[in-house]
């Protein structure tokens, strides 16, 4: 029993980061109808700036390892991703705008490469050692061992998830979100400016994966320019479990993921861990083709 | 995806995003493409000797690579800076496998047949040492690994030696510390089975752990590159073992270790050669504390010529060598003094020459090659003790 509420522990905080990183590719799919894979690299952008910031404000005098300093390093991680998000939106993907969308594709893909490639050359290859930005605990209750991590990133995600539905839902740049998603031309005519719905959305879903890599770096503290890539396509699956498109879909199945994971991870097919995933994508897809909660058109973004 | 892709075929292109689509993939080409790091600089204008090495320079094992390169890097500039081998300086082609299965083969090929390099300093990692082990015995270029420790890779051929103990004899001696050592009975396994090194030290641990009494209290898998082992470290620790033998390379075991511990596990945890790296312990931090492995080069040596090796290797790179570093060092050396020995610089010549390696003296000890091509010398275990490694005892099995 002690065991089960243990992995169901361990399952939700996966669970949550991989929602968290869902979010971002669903959300660019809502209103490009593309998948840009580029996302899980900003995702480990974000954990980088994490890495550097909370190192500058060591330096500067900050207590790094305090409450506020975490939350500080975490909104400058977000911010910067938000920043290099719409940047490679403005440089790479709006030029092709027109063009089909495997050219998009395969661009993302190449912006993918170029910052894999490019972090190894700037951040060095090693594994970094990232920081205990919030102060670090561990609780035990009976036999279950919690670490105050563990705590902070449900916390985190939880908190995210509910501005970021705030924002979908009673903003109005969050319907003009919805207007674009639901139809790109339609909602130019009534007067919103596409590319700045699309520039938002993206800033949007690069923080949300910046955020994302901080909790992953608290969560798994050795962080290296390749680190996305796993994370990455597993949060792609759990979009895609989810319903892609869809908002809640993406939250539903970042944590259908982790607990998937970390269960077969405890038994003794533990190397069969994605194959289990997958199977259960296929099966998903095969009996529902949009998802789990694929067909909830008003959701869509 | 079909509709919207019809949408945007009606649209026209843009010609400034097609300059600038095809700036990046140019931009992207040039990062992708194969970094040579030409190591040494050769002054003389004779025709200098060509050797090839192949190492995991970027990816997730870059930092087993990196040490292993610069250990040959050292070793090259101090051969020439000596007056080279023969009269001609040493010239080290390196080349990159990136940390990934299938590249390796191809790398060889290109050190071989483009570069004519008469020897390879191999791969550190077994698996893709072993690929590459395979282009080099059919071309009879020799190949001396730093750090494979996986039996197989001398045994593709009278061409593939290496400057490292091997798997079995590593299980076997952890197996036996953990046994006799440490007195204990229980232990709990947790393997790495998308890595043949992870998955030999199991196998040759379970042999002799079983035949010397002991038992297995569990065994959990996962796969390379995996970061959470919480579903596996809760598993183990319901089945309550003594110690738990995870051998791997640093990047996990750091991680395992941290998550050990957050979950309460407070056995010994022990590793392998793997283990060594000085990321462990800054990634680990206190985690670390008290993890024992076995090591092929202890930097707290005090043996002359080891001592000599640290001090010149901080000095050029400013930051202390690891067990592979001291390898790729002793592997470059070797082939050097084969050569010498040889008194040619020819493959075959050369290949001889090793195979008669006899008490050879390398910073990691003395070396004296078998007829399966292996190093015979006993094991190093270290303990982790407030972030340095300290000796613990040497292992013969």
């Amino acid at each position: 029993m002690t065991e089960l509420l243990q992995q169901v522990i361990n399952g939700l905080s996966l669970g949550a980061i991989y929602a968290l990183i869902a979010l971002g590719y669903t959300m660019v799919y809502g209103v490009l109808r593309f998948i840009n894979f580029a996302h899980s690299d900003v995702f480990m952008l974000g954990a980088f700036t994490a890495f550097y910031s909370s190192r500058a404000m060591g330096r500067w005098g900050f207590a790094s390892g305090g409450f506020l300093g975490g939350l500080l390093v975490l909104v400058i991680s977000m911010a910067a991703c938000a920043a290099v998000g719409i940047l490679i939106e403005r440089l790479a993907y709006r030029p092709l705008r027109k063009r089909s969308t495997l050219t998009v594709l395969i661009t993302a893909i190449g912006v993918s490469l170029l910052l894999q490639n490019g972090g190894q050359m700037v951040f060095g290859v090693n594994p970094k050692a990232f920081p205990n930005i919030f102060p670090s605990q561990t609780f035990k209750l009976g036999g279950l061992v919690i670490n105050s991590n563990q705590l902070v990133v449900l916390g985190v995600a939880l908190a995210l998830l509910t501005a970021l539905h705030w924002i979908v839902q009673r903003t109005r740049i969050g319907t003009a979100m919805r207007a674009v998603s639901f139809n790109a031309t339609a909602a130019s005519l009534v007067g919103i400016d596409t590319n700045r719905i699309i520039s938002f959305t993206f800033g949007l879903g690069s923080a949300l994966a910046g955020a994302g890599g901080v909790l992953y770096g608290m969560n798994y503290p050795s962080i290296e320019p390749l680190m996305g890539n796993s994370p990455g396509l597993k949060a792609f699956i759990a979009a895609v479990l989810g319903g892609i498109g869809s908002l809640p879909g993406a939250a539903l199945g970042g944590m259908v993921l982790g607990f998937v994971e970390t269960g077969v991870s405890g038994t003794r097919w533990s190397t069969y861990r994605d194959a289990v995933a997958f199977a259960i994508l296929i099966g998903i897809l095969l009996f529902r083709p949009a998802g789990l909660l694929g067909r909830n058109r008003i959701e869509k973004v | 995806m079909k509709r919207s892709m019809s949408d945007h075929l009606t649209g026209n292109p843009v010609a400034r995003g097609h300059r600038l689509s095809w700036l990046l993939l140019g931009w992207l080409m040039l990062t992708v493409g194969c970094r040579r790091e030409p190591s040494s600089s050769t002054v003389s204008t004779v025709e200098p000797i060509r050797i090839g090495e192949f190492s995991s320079l970027t990816g997730p094992l870059a930092g087993l690579g990196q040490y292993t390169h610069m250990g040959v890097v050292l070793a090259a500039e101090q051969i020439n800076a000596a007056g080279g081998v023969l009269g001609r300086p040493i010239e080290v082609i390196a080349e990159d496998t990136g940390s990934k299965a299938g590249t390796a083969a191809p790398l060889v090929r290109k050190l071989i047949s483009r570069d004519h390099v008469v020897a390879i300093v191999g791969e550190g990692a077994s698996g893709r040492c072993l690929e590459g082990a395979y282009v080099a015995q059919g071309a009879g270029v020799p190949v001396v690994s730093p750090a494979a420790t996986d039996p197989q890779v001398t045994s593709v051929g009278d061409c593939i030696f290496r400057v490292c103990y091997t798997d079995p004899f590593q299980g076997t001696v952890v197996a036996k510390f953990v046994r006799q050592n440490l007195g204990l009975r229980r232990v709990g396994l947790l393997v790495d089975t998308g890595s043949s090194y992870s998955v030999g030290l199991v196998d040759f641990f379970r042999k002799r752990f079983l035949a010397d009494g002991g038992e297995i209290a569990g065994e959990q898998r996962y796969t390379s590159g995996d970061k959470d082992f919480r579903g596996q470290l809760t598993a183990l620790k319901a089945t309550r073992p003594e110690a738990i033998f995870a051998p791997c390379y640093f990047g996990e075991a750091a991680l395992i270790l941290r998550q050990a511990r957050e979950l309460g596990i407070e056995v010994p945890l022990l590793g392998g050669d793997g283990w060594e790296a000085p990321e462990l312990v800054e990634i680990a931090g206190p985690a670390a504390e008290g993890a024992m492995f076995p090591v092929h080069f202890s930097v707290s040596s005090t043996a002359e010529s080891s001592r000599r090796f640290v001090d010149q290797f901080t000095a050029r790179f400013h930051k202390a060598p690891t067990g592979v570093s001291a390898l790729g060092y002793d592997a470059l050396q070797l082939l050097a003094d084969a050569m010498h020995r040889a008194g040619s610089t020819a493959s075959p010549a050369i290949r001889q020459a090793l195979s008669t390696t006899r008490g050879w003296t390398g910073v990691t000890g003395e070396i004296s090659l078998d007829e399966e091509r292996n190093a015979r010398k006993p094991a190093t275990i270290v303990r982790v003790e407030k972030g340095q490694l300290t000796f613990v005892c040497t292992v013969t099995p």
